[in-house]
């Protein structure tokens, strides 16, 4: 029963997510185009503005808030615990689920507290610094194939898709540097922390700012060549390019091209959103971290930038090596299963595929939770063994193998 | 990794023996797979059956008391629903910690008297049991199990009589015992 809820759930919620997404942005804005007065729905800056938002607020901000909660639950599970349970709307406990409003209510209410000689500016500039790349960062994830407006209801085709009228990209911004935008975008998160070690005028938190942007500035140069050998299979930066040259079959995907770049990625992405293997800034019994002197909303926004980071984390694995938002077996006229075409609308293509990518976002999500709770922290040396001398040398060589592999492909012809 | 085995003598004497570096705990991966799936299969356990939770959702459900945990005092009834103390004074002498507090009061019969005042200070009670083994007519007994309940204010956990009898039922054993008790083998 409850291993059936488990899966259930978060399908459902998915599904309604998607047809959420897939309504307004295929129908609905279509539809006030279709007006005289309403042209200026087809504006793409509007339309930016419209899908960033849809993905902040029906997306990512749920699961980022739902995250505070399925963290506790979920350790409470593997360690054999209840975990929240007691906080409860009108009555209505759902396994703890309101405990989230309940901590979003606490921090809203909580004292604002500065320290009497902290920089003042800085320290408020700081949580901003931290949430703002994070949120941004979500502009190149594609949450879905191109919509095609005017054949919602027929079966098409890959090659009407890219050729029909109007086509809405189910991605913020579409930009050839993608990936890139990504790293620059993302190393502005480490002012965030070195800004709130250095302006609280505390000894621990700058200890905390200074571990957060030695390790997260060690961990971006193995993330970026952990990534390069994807660049070099798939030939592109751009992450809806990488979905598509992946396709709907799984042998294909990045998981299997690249195995290595997959572990090595997420490894030091997952040092990079500064949790528990690698939460040295904010190692609870030694430094208490770069925000020890943050109180309330204030720190609460360092904290939703964390779960935000691990949502967005799960995000770029899947859009990267697991297929991002293709269904197995899925194209864009139906399921083909060995030799038979099982035709499909193209507007239920559209929401399969966006309830896979959300499934997708979860399980790593939930895969990330699981790693936290089962790996001990490291200490400061191995962490920084870790990431020069082992890391980086074997992403290295993953570039190298990598590289010869897609040359030899191309020069002698295998396809 | 060379050497990770060979023991060394530091300068107090003492051997130090490094910690066997397997491949497996070197390379970091399959060690933590190995703790991963320990991890997942509790969760997936208990999310299934749940039966690996050791939490007791406490006020909801209790957990139960070990069978010889005594718990509050209370004061045992005769037939007629009266206190079948009668303030014979054996309890508050057997008491170590002096928490039994009885003033007497004549009751019409010359044979007995009973207590117009009875209290029990909760908090100085050690729960040694040694009243109810001193008390000769059954009045006193430590067996209901109830748990001394929390209070705000001290004088709040001074227990009186009325509150010892709420507790209290009627015993089974005669007040003033019977006649021929030396006669009788199976004392109840």
């Amino acid at each position: 029963m409850g291993l059936i809820l488990l899966f259930l759930i978060p399908t459902m919620a998915f599904a309604g997510m998607a047809v959420a997404l897939v309504g307004i942005l295929g129908a609905a804005i279509p539809w006030i185009a279709s007006h005289p007065w309403g042209a200026w729905a087809m504006d793409p800056w509007f339309q930016a503005l419209i899908k960033l938002a849809l993905l902040v607020l029906l997306v990512v901000m749920p699961i980022a808030s739902l995250l505070t909660w399925m963290e506790r639950k979920q350790s409470a599970m593997m360690q054999d615990r209840i975990g929240p349970n007691r906080a409860g709307i009108l009555g209505w406990r759902g396994w703890g689920i309101p405990h989230f409003v309940a901590d979003a209510v606490k921090m809203i209410m909580k004292e604002d507290f500065v320290p009497a000689k902290a920089n003042r500016f800085l320290f408020t500039l700081a949580p901003l610094m931290a949430i703002i790349p994070v949120f941004v960062t979500f502009a190149i994830v594609p949450f879905g194939a191109t919509v095609c407006p005017h054949q919602l209801l027929q079966v098409v085709n890959e090659t009407t898709v890219n050729s029909c009228k109007d086509a809405i990209p189910l991605q913020t911004a579409r930009i050839d540097v993608g990936l890139i935008f990504y790293f620059a975008i993302a190393s502005l998160a480490v002012y965030g922390t070195t800004l709130a070690g250095w302006a609280s005028y505390n000894k621990w938190s700058l200890l905390g700012g200074l571990r957060a942007s030695s390790q997260m500035m060690s961990y971006e140069v193995t993330m970026g060549m952990a990534i390069l050998g994807a660049f070099l299979v798939f030939g592109t930066l751009e992450p809806n390019a990488m979905v598509l040259a992946q396709g709907p079959n799984p042998i294909d995907w990045g998981i299997v091209k690249q195995p290595l770049g997959a572990v090595l990625f997420f490894t030091a992405a997952m040092a990079e959103t500064k949790r528990t293997p690698f939460d040295l800034p904010e190692g609870e019994n030694e430094v208490i971290g770069y925000f020890v002197e943050y109180s309330g909303m204030r720190f609460g926004i360092f904290f939703l930038a964390e779960f935000i980071e691990v949502v967005f984390l799960s995000a770029i694995m899947a859009t990267v090596f697991f297929g991002g938002w293709q269904v197995p077996f899925l194209y864009a006229d139906g399921f083909h299963l060995a030799d038979r075409v099982f035709q499909m609308p193209h507007v239920v293509v559209l929401i399969l595929q966006t309830t896979a990518w959300g499934l997708k976002v979860i399980i790593g999500c939930w895969f990330q939770l699981l790693v936290r709770w089962t790996m001990p922290r490291f200490r400061p040396d191995q962490l920084m063994n870790l990431g020069w001398k082992r890391l980086l040398p074997i992403s290295l060589a993953n570039i190298l193998i990598t590289a010869f592999v897609v040359l030899a492909i191309q020069a002698w012809g295998a396809h | 990794m060379e050497g990770a085995f060979k023991k060394r003598t530091s300068k107090a004497g003492v051997t130090v023996v490094p910690r066997p570096e397997t491949l497996s705990k070197a390379t970091w991966l399959p060690a933590l797979a190995k703790g991963l799936g320990v991890t997942m299969r509790h969760f997936f356990t208990n999310i299934a059956t749940g039966k690996d939770i050791a939490t007791i959702p406490y006020p909801e459900e209790k957990a139960p008391y070990p069978h010889r945990y005594r718990g509050l005092h209370r004061l045992m009834l005769r037939d007629d629903g009266s206190v079948r103390c009668v303030a014979c004074m054996c309890c508050p002498t057997a008491c170590p910690a002096h928490c039994i507090t009885i003033v007497a009061e004549e009751t019409g019969n010359p044979n007995e008297k009973r207590p117009a005042i009875f209290e029990i200070d909760e908090l100085r009670c050690v729960v040694c049991g040694l009243c109810v083994e001193a008390c000769p007519c059954d009045a006193i007994r430590m067996d209901t199990g109830v748990h001394a309940h929390p209070t705000e204010r001290r004088f709040e956990a001074v227990l009186g009589k009325t509150d010892l009898m709420s507790r209290g039922t009627q015993s089974i054993a005669t007040q003033g015992g019977t006649k021929d008790w030396r006669d009788t083998e199976k004392t109840p």
